[in-house]
């Protein structure tokens, strides 16, 4: 239990975001209304995907008040609380690609077959592409086919087709990259990375209690940033880190644990 | 000598060129993704059909405002609005409503506009002042739609009396009236038959739910694609709204055929008639 204990709290605000939002509208409680891409927090505090709202401003749209505001509170709190905590504790596609990630490890598919490899910046190319592609064809182009949204709206309105975009980010997770959408696909991702660059909550490693196991750097997502693991004592600094705390449940030494951005020692 | 020069150019500048060549690879993906990403959307976005809630702004700024949130649907109290799933081709997320199973029932507070927090419904398309000067939700602006009639379908044409979407319509006398005229088949009968007013239909699709025939006779489509545009030089002179158009033309707007220049030839008063 103790080892699974950021796994299980993370299952259990992403599905009971989920959950909240369904009831919203299934059973019309004002909790949570709207979805991930624009809600309403007991009716009064507007919540919006700022990306979204981006891409809404490159397809050369004005947007009302209350979406603006609802992004800038999105961004403040992800901002300041700092790693891509959307990611790991929100977003309903983290579980799915947590599955194909574990069931690729099980069958062994990196031991025995050259995995493909992808550069980790794609998602900052398909940003990009997003917004030109919005100014083009003056539409919100990734939520155009975003399986986050397919898989959200899916889940409080009905999925309809929308279960084949899940279906193929679990197929692309498990067959080709490991890791592959949320850690080099996800634009939204992406964004995150960028905007929690200089947040406050940070993991912490200790190189003098580390045993060098590396059974942290197997279990990350994104390994690139614990590129200090065995090198020296210091804090997680890469905005691409999704603070799910898998490195600090399998560390057995107490070598890795959440801490924040100040702090100088470990 | 010759055979190192290659060699010679790779050890001058290798990080520039290799630089280079990622950029110019990375570009190409992208431009690959962009094409075939940018084909998706256009193919999905050809919905030239789908009915908006009331208070929607022009469709190409809807698709670029709605954040797909889904507020407008929980808002509304009939259940009547659904966002489009993958596979409903029509622009995925976006909501949209189906009169024939699930009309728009006009309500007076108009729920699913205020939901919105993009401003995808817009309240000022759907609100007129008060007494007192002050903005009033009023269903009646609502402009969704536009019901039309086939007449070849429609029994009420074929002299059969029926009333069903009239009774049905919120606006009834205003949006459909009833034509009386006499049903020159039989000789001795009269036709009761629907006509749509463009001006005060909202496009509720009331009427089209009502309608008796197997598959409706009168139906909802969007404006844009119901109605026709006159051309402005068409006035009727008769009408004094229409009248007042006239005094907006400023500029000359006679048709210039390639028959203009040459001068109309006056055969009627020739010598030979």
């Amino acid at each position: 239990m103790h080892k699974y204990r950021y796994q299980i709290s993370r299952r259990i605000t992403q599905t009971a975001i989920l959950f909240l939002f369904f009831a919203g509208n299934a059973f019309g409680w004002n909790v949570l209304r709207g979805n991930l891409s624009s809600a309403n927090v007991l009716n009064t505090i507007p919540l919006t995907d700022p990306f979204t709202v981006l891409q809404s401003y490159s397809a050369g749209a004005s947007l009302a008040t209350d979406a603006i505001i609802g992004a800038i509170i999105i961004i403040l709190f992800y901002a300041l609380v700092g790693g891509r905590i959307y990611c790991g504790w929100v977003c309903p596609v983290n579980m799915v690609t947590d599955l194909a990630n574990k069931l690729r490890t099980a069958l062994k598919f990196d031991e025995k077959v050259t995995p493909w490899k992808m550069n980790r910046g794609t998602r900052y190319w398909v940003i990009a592409l997003s917004l030109i592609l919005s100014s083009l064809l003056s539409i919100a182009a990734f939520e155009w086919i975003s399986p986050i949204g397919a898989m959200h709206r899916g889940i409080i309105y009905g999925f309809g087709f929308g279960w084949t975009f899940v279906l193929a980010v679990f197929l692309f997770d498990l067959f080709a990259v490991k890791n592959g959408f949320c850690g080099h696909l996800c634009p939204l991702g992406g964004f995150y990375s960028l905007i929690s660059r200089f947040g406050f909550l940070r993991i912490g490693y200790d190189k003098d209690k580390c045993t060098m196991c590396m059974k942290c750097i197997d279990i990350c997502p994104e390994k690139q940033v614990l590129h200090m693991v065995g090198n020296r004592s210091g804090v997680v600094m890469s905005g691409e880190c999704i603070n799910c705390g898998r490195c600090i449940e399998v560390c057995n030494d107490n070598a890795v644990k959440f801490s924040n951005i100040y702090s100088k020692n470990i | 000598m010759l055979k190192n020069k290659p060699d010679n150019d790779e050890v001058t500048m290798p990080e520039r060129r290799e630089f280079l060549l990622k950029t110019f690879k990375s570009l190409g993906l992208a431009a690959t993704g962009g094409l075939v990403w940018s084909g998706v959307i256009e193919e999905g976005r050809s919905a030239p059909l789908i009915l908006r809630p009331p208070g929607a702004v022009t469709e190409k700024e809807f698709l670029a405002t709605c954040s797909k949130c889904g507020m407008c649907t929980e808002a509304c109290p009939y259940n009547a609005l659904a966002l489009a799933k993958p596979g409903d081709n029509k622009p995925i997320g976006t909501p949209y409503f189906i009169p024939r199973t699930n009309p728009c029932y006009m309500c007076k507070d108009i729920p699913c506009v205020p939901a919105c927090p993009t401003g995808s419904l817009d309240k000022d398309l759907v609100s007129d002042k008060d007494e007192n000067g002050n903005n009033k939700l009023n269903i009646n602006l609502a402009k969704m739609g536009l019901a039309v009639i086939d007449r070849e379908t429609c029994i009420a044409y074929a002299g059969i009396q029926c009333d069903a979407c009239y009774r049905a319509c919120p606006l009834i006398d205003k949006a459909i009236t009833v034509d009386y005229t006499r049903n020159i088949r039989t000789g001795k009968h009269a036709m009761l038959a629907p006509v749509v007013h463009s001006n005060s239909c909202t496009g509720c699709g009331l009427c089209e739910k009502a309608c008796i025939t197997d598959k409706a006779a009168i139906f909802v489509l969007p404006r844009k694609i119901a109605m026709g545009e006159s051309s402005e030089r068409y006035i009727r002179g008769w009408d004094e709204r229409d009248e007042e158009r006239m005094k907006e033309v400023t500029e000359d707007i006679t048709t210039q055929t390639p028959r203009s220049d040459r001068s109309a030839v006056d055969y009627l008063n020739q010598e030979e008639f």
